[in-house]
């Protein structure tokens, strides 16, 4: 590159970061909005549940209703309250105040003591089918706690033929914030590459800035690259942060390498950034522009992505079309990178994925930017 | 007469805004085409149902007994087999790459433990990395061991549970994700469309410059504001209109309360959409903020709606501020009337905090729109 050519990308990249410094939007996008993101999901998204409003109904107080209840009393997973009639519980079930009813009948002691199965009524509300799933899960855990407590405290042992052991891998305490906090990062900087740069160029191609600069003499790389390398700067400042919130804000291990990290940081913030010119160069109205990046790039990453819902397990052509979403790969690397290492084995395909789609999206941008010059 | 004045300054504005609005092909398309094809795509994909989780097993045992689980598991629509392994080296490979989410290990002596009547223990080996699938395979895995235990009490003529659950789930009978997910989407495509419709109405006229000439004609801040909060109002009620069809034709989800409950809560969700996209609008000098101020919006508004994670795994501060958010109370009411079949009554609370959002935000908007001149 000649001294006349270096000049004026410099100039380019001096005056888009000019025009980024002087809108104090763009720095809020860049780093006010990771900070808002990582709190409210960090502290805000849980899928643990913890003192879950249950209604036990006791139509006839004893010993045995009074040890059940107090199994479901000392677990810290429940906060029971008592009713006596079902009617009352399904009135409250109705109005939302417990998530679930544990029903103890008349005969329920009668028929513990002479041994024959004595059926116990579980009722959940079913809306939210997760947290309907997770309560019937601890209430199943809570009665075989009690029902071996409760054969023991009769001299007689309960022995399940098979127990199961579980080992679980990579988030021992299976904490919710850890997985969510580094898909976050893919979210953050979707935001930043995506939504910001289609913002600003069509911001471009609507007041005719963009005409201006095409009678200049840079040239279309150049022009490119220096709408690009701001961007890229700032999406990887707004990055670093978010990184440095998941390390020591929210104590996420960062088991991986932190320039692997980088790298695969750097090659998904360029997609980001192809995606959001490419949306600029279509729409190149705001309003169709924002609408498009918030539809094509942000809603994907969140629900298409594996950052929050299982791929595995959406109809096979949803899987087919999650391969086109950029930030499923880098949710992968990211869950990887950070809860479990450097596994090569994961990291290398996603990278390349990542690698294919700069290098499609960023010829796409060059053809359908040289047509809109002519 | 002076109503009738006031009647057709607004009607004139309203004509106006829908003019600029509609006027481009894209702005048209934006509005309804990715609004439906989100739904579509989403509705499938946002599940938190596991289907065919990968599985491998290590077994060591050469018995009858560990066959018998193992076809158990085999015969499970929750989990597919896809590989046996031999040898204990085999584990991580597998559980790094993500290729299984758990291995079942049985040890040498499972058959052996299980007929003598000692406990046989099965071990699993859980990647965590995503720690809310994790828990969803344990618990379908769990529920099949139970069933085995209870099957082997049974057989061996044992007491077995002397108290069993009988479970039922309201509302939501096989708890199905998308039953609570859709119905949600409702409420999250159709403030998406309001907030970026209203939100860049004021904004666009404040860069062309066209706002200050708005405010020195006879019309009053009040028509201007009516003026511009009718196309939000109209263009959300025919976009929740038309998603509203498309969940209960495509996705079956039933629509069991009533219908004037339900747009009882649509207008007044709408009117504090709008109110909020003004009072963005308001506050914004260029198109690019009151993007960027509706984007600042919604994201939280849809983390702490409850729209996939329950408002009642939040901290308690986190709570606090989900009384600010319309989409609470919208998904609330949504939820209720397809799901649980509710009516104004049960509902009553969740329509009176939209209404004073909404007030506020536009009595906000409106004041901004004579005290902020640049």
């Amino acid at each position: 590159m000649n001294r006349l050519a270096q000049m004026r990308l410099w100039g380019l990249i001096r005056k888009e970061s000019l025009q980024i410094l002087r809108d104090p939007s763009s720095i809020a996008i860049a780093f006010i909005m990771p900070v808002v993101l990582l709190f409210l999901f960090g502290y805000g998204v849980s899928l643990d549940a913890k003192h879950i409003p249950v209604g036990i109904v006791i139509e006839q107080p004893d010993r045995e209703t009074q040890s059940l209840a107090g199994a479901f009393e000392r677990s810290e997973f429940f906060s029971p309250q008592y009713f006596s009639v079902i009617q009352t519980a399904q009135k409250a079930l109705d109005e939302h105040q417990i998530d679930g009813i544990v029903w103890l009948r008349s005969n329920f002691s009668a028929q513990l003591l002479s041994n024959s199965a004595s059926p116990i009524g579980v009722i959940v509300n079913g809306v939210d089918s997760n947290q309907a799933n997770i309560t019937q899960r601890y209430i199943t855990g809570t009665w075989q706690a009690w029902l071996s407590h409760y054969a023991e405290s009769r001299g007689q042992s309960l022995q399940m033929p098979v127990s199961v052991e579980q080992r679980v891998w990579f988030n021992t305490a299976l904490s919710s914030r850890l997985f969510l906090v580094p898909g976050l990062i893919a979210i953050v900087m979707t935001l930043i590459g995506s939504l910001l740069t289609a913002m600003v160029v069509a911001r471009e191609w609507e007041r005719g800035t963009m005409e201006a600069m095409m009678v200049t003499p840079l040239r279309r790389s150049e022009i490119l690259a220096g709408k690009l390398i701001p961007y890229f700067v700032l999406g990887m400042g707004g990055m670093l942060f978010s990184v440095a919130l998941a390390v020591w804000q929210f104590k996420v291990p960062l088991h991986g390498s932190f320039w692997l990290l980088m790298l695969s940081s750097a090659l998904f913030m360029l997609v980001a950034l192809a995606i959001g010119l490419l949306i600029s160069i279509v729409a190149k109205n705001q309003f169709v522009a924002g609408l498009l990046a918030i539809i094509v790039t942000f809603l994907p990453a969140f629900i298409l992505s594996g950052f929050l819902f299982d791929i595995h397990s959406m109809p096979s052509w949803i899987q087919f079309i999650t391969y086109l979403v950029p930030a499923r790969y880098f949710v992968a690397i990211l869950q990887t990178l950070f809860l479990a290492g450097d596994v090569w084995s994961v990291v290398l395909p996603n990278i390349g994925a990542l690698l294919m789609m700069a290098l499609f999206y960023f010829l796409l941008v060059w053809r359908k930017f040289h047509k809109r010059l002519e | 007469m002076v109503l009738r004045h006031v009647l057709r300054h607004i009607f004139a504005l309203a004509i106006k805004e829908f003019l600029a609005l509609l006027r481009d092909k894209r702005s048209r398309f934006v509005i309804i085409g990715p609004p439906i094809i989100q739904l579509l795509v989403f509705g499938f994909a946002a599940s938190y149902d596991l289907n065919h989780v990968p599985v491998a097993i290590y077994n060591e045992d050469l018995g009858g007994a560990s066959r018998e689980l193992i076809s158990h598991i085999e015969g499970s629509p929750n989990f597919e087999v896809i590989a046996y392994l031999e040898h204990d080296s085999e584990v991580a490979p597998l559980i790094d790459n993500r290729d299984v989410l758990l291995v079942l290990h049985l040890g040498q002596h499972f058959s052996s433990d299980l007929l003598q009547g000692t406990t046989a223990s099965l071990q699993v080996i859980l990647d965590g990395r995503n720690s809310n699938t994790a828990m969803m395979a344990m618990n379908y895995l769990n529920s099949i061991v139970l069933d085995y235990n209870l099957n082997w009490l049974a057989a061996e003529g044992k007491s077995g549970a002397f108290a069993v659950l009988q479970t039922r789930a309201w509302y939501n009978d096989n708890l199905q994700s998308n039953w609570f997910i859709v119905p949600g989407i409702v409420g999250l495509l159709t403030l998406l469309v309001t907030l970026l419709v209203t939100s860049l109405s004021v904004a666009r006229e404040r860069e062309a410059g066209t706002f200050d000439q708005l405010l020195v004609t006879p019309l009053r801040p009040m028509e201007i504001l009516i003026g511009k909060a009718i196309p939000g109002i109209v263009i959300g009620l025919l976009e929740a209109t038309l998603i509203i069809v498309v969940m209960v034709v495509l996705f079956e989800i039933p629509l069991r309360g009533n219908l004037g409950a339900l747009y009882l809560g649509i207008g007044l969700f709408l009117l504090s959409a709008v109110g909020v996209g003004l009072m963005i609008s308001a506050i914004s000098v260029t198109q690019q903020q009151a993007v960027l101020g509706a984007f600042l919006f919604m994201v939280p508004a849809i983390v702490l709606s409850g729209f996939a994670t329950p408002i009642a795994n939040m901290p308690v501060f986190v709570q606090w501020l989900t009384y600010l958010d319309p989409l609470r109370y919208f998904l609330i009411i949504v939820r209720g009337i397809t799901l649980e079949g509710n009516s104004y009554s049960l509902l009553i609370h969740q329509y009176w905090p939209m209404a004073i959002i909404g007030f506020v935000t536009l009595s906000l908007a409106g004041w901004l729109f004579r005290h902020r001149m640049y």
